[in-house]
């Protein structure tokens, strides 16, 4: 799995944004700034995706959904909530729609500042999600290992 | 007769930037029933005018809709000043003016991107992007926002462009509108492009007026209508004509956009040229009490925002009808009779942007 940090592959979801962070996620992956040259591709599909990047500060009609893509992707996995809405609701955040921050509903790793957040700092988000990716997926690996050798032992004492 | 089937599109989906939910009712592939449902950005920003003073709302206005933010803005604030009575200067004018049509630039040229990507042509995509930075540039240097500006306020604006700023913006007009023929080129007279878009879901000119259209939805239909005729902002002395194409399908729709692409180049350019000194803004005194339907000509089409004031600094109500809205009715006219590969296309050739629709 020593791919991933190579070639994350990012989900991008719009849960009651205004649009603003949305079309700088996009225009992080065209020319200008072109993640494509890092390995980073846009999926549609959430079993594909590593990273999760997510905008807007969540209504309530879409708080099911967030919670299913979320639910939906393959672990490990990282949650990156872009601009101020996503962290704490931001200039929507007295709206009687609005949940108030993408981490009320599902757990965030990594919070990119900004209204509108730029494309250069939408790509450190990114970055520093990776690092924290690995940490997960060595995590993962650990357990992995921690549980084959259980089995191995148990295996051979009986 | 073939059975039946219904296709959920959406909330969440490859080639939607942003969540619409439609349900698709397919005959085998061809769409034979569209039932659209929306409220996944719904924020109720409407309610918002009673706990922000109407100075400060701006602010909100402008994150209606992250693409076209200025002209939210202007739209508001142009309603407030018609209640209030206040008159903004020639420069203030004319600076709108330019700064709406750099909107216009960069949500046409996004558009077409994702259109290209939609169809499937991701060279074109990366093109048209690329292009739309250096309109992005511009406005990062005279506002110094990207996609928000929050330069509009009641009254007039907030900065100026210096001369030498005009000049060099005068002078990278003609290599940009050089660039913006290439790819304009390929969209309307590429045999692929012309391939799968012309005939494909047409929308007749009675069915335009009919449903509502507005905006290049319409004017592809051949509806000349366009809210910049007008001449609210600097635009009656500009001297402008809509651009209206008759065929009424995705390609006269992508058509209409290209074109006005070119327009607003030209628009941009003339205002440059004749841009009067003076003052940026006017004192604003006292609150609004009265009632007005502000109407502003988006990248979409028209919005309209009505504004009631009641002699406190806080609206007593504002309603905000988006162009999308209005499009989301012929979108459902048009749709059946195409077939499923097509939808993505279709659904967007309205330019559908949903965190308007939804405010």
């Amino acid at each position: 799995m020593a791919f991933l940090k190579r070639s994350p592959w990012i989900l991008h979801y719009d849960a009651s944004s205004c649009n603003g962070c949305d079309i700088e996620v996009l225009a992080c992956l065209t020319p200008l700034y072109d993640v494509e040259r890092f390995g980073i591709i846009n999926t549609g599909n959430p079993k594909h995706a590593d990273v999760f990047l997510i905008t807007g500060g969540i209504n309530e009609q879409n708080r099911e959904v967030v919670k299913n893509i979320y639910e939906q992707m393959p672990e490990p996995k990282v949650v990156v909530a872009i601009g101020v809405c996503a962290a704490s609701g931001g200039i929507f955040r007295e709206c009687y729609n609005i949940v108030g921050g993408v981490d009320k509903v599902i757990p965030v790793d990594v919070y990119v500042p900004g209204c509108a957040a730029r494309p250069e700092m939408i790509i450190d988000g990114v970055v520093t999600a990776l690092g924290i990716l690995e940490e997960k997926r060595e995590k993962m690996a650990g357990a992995a290992q921690t549980k084959e050798s259980a089995r191995r032992a148990a295996g051979e004492s009986t | 007769m073939p059975e039946r089937i219904v296709v959920p599109f959406g909330p969440q989906h490859p080639v939607l930037p942003e969540p619409i939910h439609l349900d698709l009712v397919l005959e085998d592939e061809k769409v034979v029933d569209v039932i659209p449902s929306i409220g996944y950005i719904h924020r109720g920003l409407e309610q918002l005018v009673q706990k922000r003073e109407f100075t400060e709302y701006v602010y909100v206005a402008e994150r209606i809709c992250g693409i076209c933010s200025f002209m939210h803005a202007l739209c508001y604030c142009q309603g407030v000043e018609h209640i209030m009575g206040i008159e903004v200067p020639d420069r203030a004018k004319y600076l709108r003016t330019i700064w709406s049509e750099c909107s216009r630039l960069h949500s046409h040229l996004l558009w077409l991107g994702l259109f290209a990507d939609g169809m499937g042509f991701e060279n074109l995509f990366m093109r048209s992007w690329q292009l739309r930075e250096s309109v992005l540039d511009v406005l990062e240097d005279t506002t110094g926002g990207r996609v928000i500006q929050g330069t509009c306020k009641v009254g007039g604006v907030r900065r100026d462009i210096e001369k030498g700023k005009l000049d060099e913006m005068h002078r990278a007009l003609d290599p940009f509108e050089e660039k913006c023929r290439e790819i304009g080129d390929v969209f309307l007279n590429d045999d692929t492009v012309k391939y799968r878009l012309q005939g494909l879901s047409v929308l007749s000119k009675d069915e335009a007026y009919a449903l509502g259209a507005v905006g290049p939805t319409a004017r592809a239909s051949g509806v000349p209508m366009d809210h910049r005729e007008t001449g609210y902002a600097a635009y009656g002395d500009l001297g402008f004509k809509p651009v209206v194409e008759t065929a009424g399908d995705c390609y006269a729709r992508c058509a209409v956009r290209v074109k006005e692409v070119y327009a607003s180049i030209d628009l941009i350019r003339r205002a440059i040229e004749q841009i009067p000194e003076g003052p940026l803004d006017v004192k604003v005194k006292g609150t609004p009490d009265g009632e007005y339907f502000s109407r502003v000509e988006q990248p979409r089409g028209e919005v309209i925002h009505y504004l009631r004031g009641d002699g406190t600094k806080h609206l007593a109500r504002a309603r905000i009808r988006t162009p999308t809205l209005a499009n989301i009715p012929p979108l459902v006219k048009m749709l059946p009779g195409a077939q499923l590969a097509d939808v993505p296309v279709v659904v967007l050739s309205i330019d559908p942007c949903i965190s308007c629709t939804e405010r």
